[in-house]
């Protein structure tokens, strides 16, 4: 077994594993015997393939493979129900599927799939592990690795999905018109927190959270592909490529985080942030622009400044502008008032600030503090910045974070 | 996010403890229990863990040579750690809510010596560091 042969094995499975649980799911109506049945075809796939070969149809023999799984599951049901039933001694149960042939498939069983996965009656974190397992094709002990939690916590969550989704009765089609664009909200910020689960740098295992972002990318531009008219999949596609391009400039050699201006810009991925900006461009041409687009076209601004004095911080305060129209998030309004200071002047953007401080949300967040010393500091109150980077500190719940509020304070006290 | 939910002891507290009436003692075994298999079905629960008794407990460090030094616990310390659960929610909304069904413990109220209803447990409730985000 060649190391090559393994990793296309391991590539392609991942890729048919939406299309054959699909199938199997709109065949049999069962999601959770249909994933099952599937995962046992999967990890027979890997072993099998990676030691011969891949066969000539891969999709055909992996639903081949699950639908005889599946037929053993109905049939060691059905034989504990008969062990456990008097009447079933007289009443012979049709155990194996009519037919063993292939089903077709149909690409839009990996959108139904999403759709079912990430539907709104999950919990976010249920919804997250259920996606990565039965669409991103991910082992239960991978997504447990990639969020730092034990492998039965993981294997918790995804049953008790399958269990809502069971009694739910959520069938296997595609929602409605008017459904469905509520449901693909639901789908795009699953996918977006998968995507910042990987961005989230930690003192953990960096490898495997940086997968995370990845899946998160494949998943967005397969969607993508099945609806390349949807400006939002597009806008959150762009988002996700423009703010994964700087991934590598934005913590240093100790895992030291490094803000966006003093980034090396030539660490970026040139070539993530021109497919992001093409697509940015191109999402913003399709009509209604959603939060999503607005963030891209924001992150394309920062990526184009080839320095960081070269920001267009006129433009990126005008798309803040248009996004507080869309949100009444205070991060966005956070956000917003640091492009005015960048535009404006320091004072201005602290204005800005006076109103949030009576925000309930973000008073259990460092955030406010955070950007508010940033502001001072740039005003030139370098006490009043000192005592407010020491107070964002001593509240963050990150490390790098926590490390870099604490050295701005010791380098404005120097 | 992950917190962590520390449950503390007064320094008399294991002592207490084992003089609560037996059927408390049951009712609070039966409780925990109870608590954490429902964390994990939800699949919200990373660890929990239970301490031995702090008269037990040993103060270390290296000494000159590196060689452990150990003393008792501190005279003065009024609590100590009983045991804790890690936990993995959705929102902080969502630890506030699993930490006060944690002090709830042991689930019947109970008479203190004096007739008086003791009053449900604190739980300490920590959000645990992790990295850093960018984006929302």
């Amino acid at each position: 077994m060649t190391a090559a042969l393994e990793h296309r094995v391991e590539r392609l499975v991942r890729d048919l594993a939406p299309q054959v649980l699909g199938a199997m799911v709109r065949r049999y109506r069962d999601f959770a015997s249909s994933e099952d049945a599937v995962q046992e075809a999967l990890i027979a796939a890997v072993t099998q393939w990676s030691r011969d070969g891949i066969p000539e149809n891969p999709r055909g023999w992996l639903v081949q493979v699950a639908q005889r799984r599946m037929a053993d599951q109905l049939r060691s049901e059905s034989a504990r129900r008969n062990r456990e039933s008097a009447v079933a001694l007289t009443t012979p149960h049709a155990v194996v599927p009519a037919t063993e042939g292939e089903p077709e498939m149909d690409p839009d069983d990996t959108l139904v799939l999403l759709f079912m996965c990430c539907h709104p009656a999950l919990s976010p974190a249920s919804a997250i592990a259920l996606t990565l397992r039965a669409v991103g094709g991910l082992t239960t002990p991978e997504i447990a690795k990639s969020f730092l939690v034990p492998d039965s916590t993981i294997g918790q969550r995804i049953s008790r999905a399958k269990q809502t989704i069971k009694t739910s009765g959520i069938a296997f089609v595609m929602p409605d018109a008017s459904e469905r664009a509520a449901r693909l909200g639901s789908v795009l910020h699953v996918l977006y927190l998968v995507f910042n689960e990987g961005y989230t740098s930690s003192s953990g295992d960096e490898l495997h959270r940086a997968d995370l972002s990845n899946e998160a990318i494949r998943l967005v531009r397969e969607m993508h592909k099945l609806m390349p008219q949807n400006g939002d999949v597009a806008g959150l596609l762009a988002l996700m490529l423009l703010t994964d391009a700087r991934r590598f400039a934005r913590t240093g050699p100790k895992g030291e985080l490094i803000p966006l201006d003093e980034q090396d810009r030539t660490r970026w991925d040139a070539e993530a942030i021109a497919e992001g900006v093409a697509l940015c461009s191109a999402a913003l041409a399709m009509g209604a622009v959603g939060e999503y687009q607005l963030q891209a076209a924001i992150a394309a601004v920062h990526d184009e400044a080839p320095r960081a004095e070269d920001t267009d911080w006129p433009q990126i305060l005008l798309l803040y502008d248009m996004l507080m129209h869309m949100t009444d998030s205070p991060v966005v309004a956070l956000n917003h008032a640091v492009a005015t200071a960048m535009v404006h002047g320091a004072t201005a953007g602290l204005a800005l600030l006076e109103p949030l401080q009576r925000d309930d949300r973000l008073s259990a967040t460092h955030r406010l503090d955070a950007v508010r010393a940033h502001l001072l500091e740039r005003a030139g109150d370098r006490e009043g910045a000192v005592v407010l980077y020491r107070k964002a500190a001593s509240r963050t719940s990150s490390v790098p974070e926590r490390n870099y509020l604490t050295t701005k304070a010791m380098r404005l006290l120097e | 996010m992950k917190y962590m939910m520390i449950l503390n002891t007064p320094r008399d507290g294991y002592t207490q403890y084992m003089n609560w009436p037996k059927k408390i003692l049951e009712a609070n075994a039966q409780f925990m229990q109870t608590f954490t298999k429902k964390l994990a079905a939800a699949g919200e629960l990373v660890g929990a863990e239970g301490l031995a008794s702090p008269q037990e407990a040993k103060l270390v460090r290296a000494g000159k040579d590196g060689k452990p030094i150990t003393d008792g616990v501190f005279a003065e310390s009024k609590e100590f750690l009983a045991g804790y659960w890690i936990i993995d929610v959705d929102s902080p909304e969502r630890a506030l809510e699993v930490a006060a069904e944690a002090s709830l413990a042991p689930g019947v109220s109970v008479i203190g010596a004096d007739g008086t209803t003791i009053d449900h447990l604190w739980i300490e409730l920590r959000q645990i560091l992790g990295g850093h985000k960018d984006l929302g």
